[in-house]
């Protein structure tokens, strides 16, 4: 093997994604070749330190922020995305019963409950208005000295 | 038995929101880490994380289970932090290096005598950690990434290529290129005489 196709080999062997044959030729290749053994070494150290790689701890701020974006999102599907309308449904339609009923009692209680005074008074009103031209019309009134005269109906005697 | 990335994703689509809570959380460290790691700026990599699990989690609905799901998250992730780098939005000075490092700068020089080789062996730590971290940093945005994606994620060439958009052969060079620039930087760093043939691959996180 040469040293141009070991450049492609070099990596797989260092990260240990080789088959158990193509191992031995790679490592046949470094017995013999410094400058691909000085590589391989080399790479095989940067393998190791990148362990040192420093990391960022995650936020606390973090899961929250995405919790409060995720609920955000639209039609997240969920279980009181289904019960939420009908609540709403629920109390339109129980309004529109209560205003349906309210307006159709409206009518038949303000008529019967002032019946038994009202109409009483009424009832005494007409009478006296009935009997308003009777009492205006002097002929009639002056035809009722007349019935004074009748037997039974004596005025009293003046001494 | 804890339940596959898929199944959480496909209860997810079937309006499980408690699946999504533990994709959330089995991948927002790694996926952090690897925007941070990207983007240079902590404050930045949480703002574009929430962006690639809400970017999920409205897609749920179209979600079909033919690519493993973490190519999907990281793929959105790696387009994301490759378009808030060229917009510039989330680009920090570039730090030569030959400039004093902002670890050192901060170190109390005066409590040296008492406790000098605790804070000595803690500059040293601290001076190896940056070193490591303007390592990668310096390395271009595409390579940067495949070198997160190679080394922190569980994933294989063909699916770090398909998150990069290039053939495998590609990456491979774009692989290449990167460690053979980090091998150059973190040269200091090795101890000598570190290198075993028969090491195999590190697991991974």
């Amino acid at each position: 093997m040469n040293c141009e196709r070991m450049e492609r080999r070099l990596l797989d062997y260092v990260d240990g994604r080789t088959s158990e044959s193509e191992r031995h030729v790679v490592e046949a290749h470094l017995e013999e070749c410094g400058a691909c053994r000085a590589r391989a070494r080399g790479f095989q150290s940067v393998w190791g330190i990148l362990d040192e790689l420093p990391e960022h701890e995650p936020s606390f701020a973090f899961d929250a922020r995405l919790q409060a974006r995720l609920a955000a999102e639209p039609a997240r599907t969920s279980f009181w995305t289904w019960l939420v309308p009908a609540p709403r449904m629920a109390l339109a339609l129980t309004l529109l019963a209560i205003g349906s009923v309210w307006l159709s009692t409206r009518p038949v209680s303000t008529v019967s409950q002032p019946s038994a005074a009202v109409v009483a008074n009424a009832e005494t009103d007409f009478g006296m208005i009935k009997d308003l031209p009777v009492l205006e019309n002097y002929d009639v009134l002056s035809s009722f000295d007349a019935l004074s005269q009748l037997p039974g109906q004596q005025p009293p005697a003046n001494d | 038995m804890a339940r596959s990335d898929v199944q959480l994703m496909l209860g997810v689509k079937a309006g499980d929101d408690t699946s999504f809570e533990l994709l959330l959380q089995r991948y927002r460290r790694p996926l952090i880490n690897f925007l941070y790691r990207m983007v240079r700026d902590s404050a930045s990599a949480e703002d574009l994380a929430q962006e690639v699990f809400l970017r999920v989690y409205r897609a749920r609905k179209d979600y079909a289970p033919n690519a493993k799901f973490t190519t999907w998250l990281f793929r959105i992730a790696t387009n994301l932090a490759l378009n808030a780098i060229r917009d510039g939005r989330h680009r920090q000075l570039d730090i030569s290096i030959d400039q004093p490092l902002e670890y050192g700068e901060e170190q109390p020089m005066i409590e040296v005598r008492d406790k000098a080789p605790v804070i000595e062996q803690q500059l040293i730590e601290r001076d190896r950690a940056a070193m490591i971290r303007q390592a990668v940093d310096a390395l271009p945005e595409k390579q940067r990434a495949a070198v997160l994606l190679h080394k922190y994620v569980d994933l294989d060439y063909a699916e770090i290529a398909r998150i990069l958009d290039c053939s495998e052969s590609a990456l491979k060079s774009l692989l290449f290129r990167a460690y053979e620039a980090l091998r150059v930087e973190l040269a200091p760093l090795v101890a000598p005489n570190s290198f075993s043939v028969n090491s195999g691959r590190i697991s991974r996180a």
